[in-house]
């Protein structure tokens, strides 16, 4: 008991204190460093530990302050979350590297940031605690942690720009942590507890509109927060914007974080027997407007992020076949798009760092000055576009043989999954012609050259590569541990639809 | 704990205008009324936690007998939610006067490069522009990651010229 | 918070030490809270300077008592560093961003930082004991005189709790308060109020 609820309240206290540090000794930039990275470092490694005990052992449960479930808050790790807490880690620390890398390159080893540090480690908490908690209040916090360092990230160093892309941001995400605290609300004057384990329980015995009534409430909530669409237009307004570092993190991590909440929440409070049409519809409009808007793109950035909301439709058709290889595959298809999207937003970086602009008509040649950047970008692009020997092709077979298995709906969508990969195959295909191919060109001019920003010059430090490659590492491996990882999102998908398991981990005794 | 079986209309009808209210300034372009009808929004949010415990009047957690007395849960609810709204409040504060300093108001402007892929075969002349006047007085040393991100994809200078609603400052 | 905080940070102790003050925190060399040496003098108010000399302290008093009081009754870490913050807010009003810089030695991320490890660590702390994470105990110590003195130790995550809204309203007073005020002379404004 004591050993398991000092290594799950670890991952998110361990930022935390690492956040209180950092601002306390804001003027050490190599301390902040040392910090940030043994700190993210040793939340992965307890987040492997959490798998491991979560595969072996059933859920790892710990009640804060010694008050036991359902009047006090639990923290839970099953397989799901600890599967995904691990790959956030380790994407969260590739990209610390990244930037510190990127700021040593830029301003030299003695800089020392005031913010970044701490509201980095502070979104790393947030995210901890968000897949952690067994408590939807909590979940709430979770969010609010995790979003309000994400402001002062997209905020920071403000351009006029950034500023407005920032204010679209913070506002969107503003009205949808208020509509969860009023979803909150009223689930709670509906069944008088926030405790998910317990809640459970609870609604099922609440009369069905009103359980659809708070079911749709957080679908909208973890919808706007996940990028569903029509609820996904304000993210490729505002991660273009951000810093490069930070819009790796948040591609990777923020959405995702929202989708496991969706997962979460309707796997485990709004259980149902058949394939959800609302989330098939949803599904097929999120795979092809994302994927439709990325090929209008001509804005690298813009273009990802097109693409990481056509993505998120994938997750979805999981989560709406409501099966368990459903679910499982879609817990799978998460992990794989964490790395992946992380890893494409970061190769973004570098090649703007190249050209000097993110215009993919004013790039070109690339893979003759830059090979190893050329590798570095054809990797997660096969990768998300599923092609054969990846971990995303093993991700969406995984999606596909459970769609197929339930019905004619599925069917179809099905095929629009496959549509959906042929259009993101054509859009990265376009950024390899455009970016790659073609006469090599010279970099852009910095156009702000007082900004002391590093644009259009070969100035990259090896490390950024490293973390780069690094990245994509995990997204290889991913591809080699399929097999087991699979098995792992399996048992994952069978718990979360039977919710036996972690209800009596949570609660103890009879569910 | 159950589903309150009146309900305190006067409340629900507080509840309800508080909603309105916020909504409504929520999806104004200014950033102050942004900011006003965030305020108004959490206090609705909160009015309605509290509600979810149970009736008003009850006391607070004295004595022994839990029917009693007021849901303590709510009530630690909204004081962390009014925790949270605070620092959102301060955090949107200080972004509306940074824009204020960058752009000369809080308006919250068009997507340039949105528009331009909206009118891709149009006359790129004439779009909204969010380029400041290039004030960076501010930027102060602390930028950690340098974002290379934060290039505009478009180079048209016809497009950053024309900064739409642009005021400079005095 | 944002990017001007560290030329606010500057700007204050600049006035500092052009006031000619001395910058201990509240030692009997400078004039006691209130300098004197505000924003221009049109915008001063006796009556709101002489109050705030007389609530200032008593403020402070106050939010440790309710810090202490909150384990039972109302209170807490968070109402009492607000009502800790709220007296700055005041004296800041009284008298303007140049006063505040003189009046403090500490750097506000410095005081929510260590709000913040303290608040962290008071959480790990049982662990040493063999608790469970956040677990609190109480502790009675017996005095000769006073009696019976007994201490939750989930003070100290309130201590904690304390010191991070208290840095953070110092933090939001120099970069919102400060900072504006100093954006507005650099303009060639005056301030309002």
């Amino acid at each position: 008991m004591n050993a398991a609820s000092t290594i799950i309240t670890l991952p998110v206290l361990l930022p935390l204190l690492g956040a209180a540090v950092s601002v306390v000794f804001a003027r050490s930039a190599m301390l902040q460093r040392v910090v940030g990275i043994v700190v993210l470092a040793a939340v992965a490694a307890l987040a492997a530990v959490l798998l491991v005990m979560a595969d072996t052992s059933g859920p790892v449960v710990a009640s804060l302050g010694g008050w036991a479930a359902p009047v006090g808050i639990a923290l839970v790790a099953d397989r799901l979350s600890a599967l995904l807490l691990l790959v956030s880690s380790l994407v969260t620390l590739a990209v610390l590297v990244y930037a510190i890398d990127q700021r040593i390159a830029d301003y030299g080893r003695g800089t020392a940031s005031t913010t970044f540090h701490p509201m980095y480690l502070m979104l790393s908490a947030g995210v901890s605690l968000a897949y952690l908690t067994g408590d939807l209040f909590t979940l709430f916090v979770a969010f609010e942690v995790m979003l309000t360092a994400s402001y002062v990230l997209i905020s920071r160093r403000t351009s006029a720009t950034r500023v407005r892309a920032g204010m679209t941001y913070v506002t969107v995400s503003l009205m949808s942590s208020l509509l969860f605290l009023t979803a909150i609300a009223l689930v709670y004057a509906a069944t008088g507890t926030v405790n998910l384990a317990d809640l459970a329980g609870r609604m099922d015995a609440l009369p069905g509109e009103l359980r659809t009534v708070l079911g749709l409430m957080l679908l909208v909530v973890f919808g706007i927060k996940a990028a569903i669409v029509p609820l996904h237009f304000w993210l490729p307004d505002s991660y273009p914007n951000a810093p490069g570092p930070v819009a790796a993190l948040f591609a990777g991590l923020l959405t995702k974080v929202g989708f496991y909440a969706l997962l979460r929440t309707q796997t485990l409070l709004f259980s149902r027997d058949e394939p959800w049409m609302l989330m098939l519809v949803l599904a097929v409009a999120t795979m092809l407007v994302g994927a439709l808007g990325a090929l209008a793109q001509n804005d690298l950035n813009r273009l990802l992020s097109f693409l990481l909301v056509s993505h998120i439709g994938f997750m979805l058709f999981g989560l709406a076949v409501f099966d368990p290889e459903g679910v499982g595959g879609a817990a799978l298809y998460a992990a794989h798009h964490i790395t992946v999207l992380a890893t494409l937003f970061l190769v973004s970086g570098l090649i703007t760092r190249r050209t000097g602009t993110v215009a993919l008509d004013q790039m070109g040649g690339l893979a003759r000055t830059a090979p190893g950047l050329a590798v570095l970008f054809a990797i997660p692009a096969m990768t998300l576009a599923g092609l054969p020997p990846t971990a995303g092709f093993v991700a969406k077979l995984a999606l596909l043989e459970a769609g197929v298995g339930v019905g004619n709906a599925a069917v179809a969508v099905a095929a629009v999954v496959m549509v959906a990969s042929l259009l993101t195959l054509v859009a990265l295909v376009r950024v390899w012609v455009r970016v790659f191919w073609g006469e090599p060109r010279p970099p852009l001019p910095d156009d702000d050259p007082d900004d002391e920003v590093v644009v259009g010059t070969a100035a990259t430090a090896a490390p950024m590569y490293a973390a780069t490659a690094g990245l994509v590492a995990v997204s290889l491996a991913i591809a080699v541990f399929a097999g087991p990882l699979t098995e792992i999102t399996d048992r994952a998908g069978t718990d979360l639809l039977d919710r036996g398991p972690y209800r009596v981990a949570v609660l103890g005794g009879a569910p | 704990m159950i589903i309150v079986p009146t309900i305190n209309l006067t409340m629900a009808v507080t509840v309800a205008v508080l909603y309105a209210v916020g909504f409504y300034l929520l999806l104004s372009r200014s950033l102050m009324r942004v900011l006003i009808g965030v305020v108004v929004l959490g206090h609705a949010s909160n009015l309605l936690l509290q509600l979810a415990g149970g009736p008003p009047a009850r006391p607070p957690i004295v004595g022994t007998d839990p029917a009693a007395m007021a849901d303590p849960l709510p009530q630690a609810l909204a004081l962390t939610a009014i925790v949270i709204t605070f620092a959102l409040t301060t955090f949107l504060l200080a972004l509306g006067y940074r824009s204020f300093v960058l752009v000369g108001h809080d308006e919250v402007q068009d997507d340039v490069e949105d528009r331009r892929i909206g009118r891709q075969k149009a006359d790129p002349v004439g779009l909204g522009s969010d380029e400041g006047d290039g004030d960076d007085s501010d930027d102060s040393d602390d930028s950690a990651d340098s974002g290379a991100g934060d290039r505009v994809a478009s180079t048209d200078d016809a497009v950053e010229a024309t900064a739409t609603g642009e005021r400079e400052r005095p | 918070m944002t990017d001007p905080d560290d030329r606010a940070d500057r700007a204050g102790s600049a006035d500092a030490d052009g006031g000619g003050v001395a910058s201990t925190w509240d030692g009997p060399s400078q004039p006691w809270l209130l300098n004197g040496d505000c924003r221009g003098r049109q915008h001063r108010s006796l009556l709101l300077e002489i109050t705030t000399r007389a609530v200032f302290p008593t403020v402070l008093v106050f939010s440790v008592y309710l810090l202490l009081v909150g384990h039972y009754g109302p209170g807490g870490g968070f109402s009492a560093g607000l009502v800790a913050g709220l007296a700055f807010v005041l004296r800041h009003i009284a008298g303007g961003g140049g006063d505040l810089g003189t009046g403090r030695v500490v750097r506000p991320p410095t005081v929510f930082g260590t709000g913040m490890a303290v608040a962290v660590l008071s959480a790990l702390l049982p662990l040493a004991f063999g608790l469970g994470v956040l677990e609190s105990a109480k502790l009675g110590v017996t005095l000769p005189v006073l009696g019976t003195i007994e201490v939750q130790t989930s003070l100290l995550l309130e201590v904690g709790v304390y010191l991070l809204i208290v840095g953070v309203v110092l933090e939001l007073l120099r970069s919102l308060g400060t900072g504006i005020e100093r954006d507005l002379d650099e303009a060639g404004e005056q301030p309002e109020s």
